[in-house]
């Protein structure tokens, strides 16, 4: 590996596997909408959007795979392995990928507040001092930012919308707000990969991130809640809500019971 | 799929000759026979996902780039360069997958462009520029009747990389490629 000392392997793995775990968890929030969508576009949008974020998964966690198999001690594993054989525990996932789609507005209220990080978080990251995480960020950064023109749109829409849309959309906000405190929350391994050049800063990351949502919102005519309200935390460090079980149970239902199946 | 492929292809006998190695322009031959899956009327190469051709030890390699992160002909696309060059008579080439630099639609050939408006979907319009990515929606001619008069439906079409749009014009809907 170039570039990144010896020391600050767990913590890249770490890293990667929250990066990747974002990108399958919420991909797979987005394939339940298979067959229940309003319209055939929107449908297809959700499910094109999902498989960006199962392509960047398989990235992400395909590198974590590598490095993982190299420390040696867990055989060899690969991507396919890390996203069927975890539990829920070893899942370093956002709290808000694994929150429920619930109705349209929620899963493009959650789409947008995601994108809005995820984009400039993988605009850091193109700058990456590791070369494999640059040239993953860079692919990525470019579906992210078709992903966040069409998620705002979509907030805006329906923010500034019907009175049904806006109050929709205004819940949606508020139900997911309390699970955003963690995309602006960094904790040591945030810092680790900071130090050796690879994670953005912090600070910088946390005011592009309000910035964006604070505009999108105020186009929208939808309420803010206060940055500094109550947040849920943990899903970074694998205490997750209840949600993920169930999710997972039907994501890694049929590799677990054919583990040795190469087709489907 | 490879074993599989060189055993029928050696018990055959008689393949043709592999191009010289350096020999470029052979490979490329051969690729722009291999046709996009999901959009068939362009070749790999006129689509721009063929990155470098060059020989390691003797060994054919080929570096391709995904369109999409997620796009699910990856695979099918990379099978079909590799059993058209066992097929040319390069022995046990090597498919390469290269993310960086990650594709833009720019590096879409003007005959590429040509066959994808003849195929009826409305190539990429402009360069992948900050604008075309963050602002607003380009003018997309009707690949049908010409017509500017467009609007779009849908930010996807039958595949990642497509908007579904229709013309006021001639009424037609139409996939655009999408500048990325
Ligand atoms: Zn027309």
């Amino acid at each position: 590996m170039q570039n990144v000392s010896q020391t600050s392997q767990p913590a890249l793995v770490e890293y990667l596997l929250r990066l990747g775990d974002n990108a399958l968890i919420l991909g797979q929030r987005h394939a339940e909408w298979c067959g229940h969508a309003p319209a055939l576009e929107e449908e297809m949008g959700l499910l094109n959007v999902g498989l960006d974020l199962f392509g960047q998964a398989r990235h992400w966690l395909g590198y974590a795979a590598e490095l993982i198999s190299a420390e040696g001690g867990q055989g060899e594993v690969d991507a396919d392995h890390l996203a069927f054989r975890r539990d829920a525990q070893d899942f370093r996932n956002l709290l808000i990928v694994e929150q429920p789609n619930d109705d349209f507005a929620v899963t493009l209220g959650r789409q947008f507040l995601f994108d809005a990080w995820h984009y400039h978080l993988l605009t850091g990251l193109v700058e990456a001092k590791d070369p494999r995480v640059a040239e993953i960020a860079a692919k990525s950064l470019k579906e992210a930012t078709y992903h966040l023109r069409r998620s705002a749109e979509w907030v805006r829409r329906l923010g500034d919308g019907t009175e049904e849309s806006h109050a929709r959309m205004q819940r949606a906000i508020e139900l997911l707000w309390r699970f955003t405190g963690e995309l602006t929350e960094f904790d040591a391994v945030d810092e680790a990969m900071r130090e050796v050049g690879i994670a953005p800063d912090p600070e910088a990351l946390t005011a592009s991130w309000r910035a964006t949502v604070e505009q999108v919102l105020d186009e929208a005519t939808l309420a803010r809640p206060p940055f500094d309200a109550w947040m849920y935390r943990g899903g970074k460090q694998g205490h997750h809500t209840e949600h993920l079980g169930f999710l997972l149970a039907e994501m890694q239902a049929l590799p677990r019971a054919y583990p040795d199946a190469t087709v489907w | 799929m490879s074993d599989a492929m060189q055993l029928i292809d050696s018990d055959r006998g008689g393949l043709p000759p592999a191009g010289a190695e350096g020999d470029v322009a052979a490979v490329m031959a051969v690729l722009q026979e291999v046709l996009d899956p999901e959009v068939p009327a362009v070749s790999v190469v006129e689509l721009g996902i063929v990155r470098e051709v060059s020989w390691v030890e003797g060994r054919l390699s080929v570096a391709v780039t995904p369109t999409y992160s997620g796009c699910p002909a990856t695979e099918v696309i990379e099978e079909a360069i590799h059993r058209a060059l066992v097929t040319a008579g390069y022995a046990d080439p090597r498919i390469e997958r290269r993310l960086s630099p990650a594709w833009t639609t720019d590096w879409i050939t003007a005959e590429g462009r040509d066959k994808l408006r003849a195929y009826g979907i409305a190539p990429p319009v402009g360069s992948a520029s900050k604008r075309s990515l963050l602002g607003a929606e380009p003018q997309v001619p009707c690949p049908q009747c010409g017509s500017l008069e467009t609007e779009r439906v849908s930010e996807f079409g039958s595949t990642a990389c497509k908007a579904l749009y229709k013309c006021r014009s001639c009424l037609e809907p139409f996939d655009y490629f999408k500048c990325l």
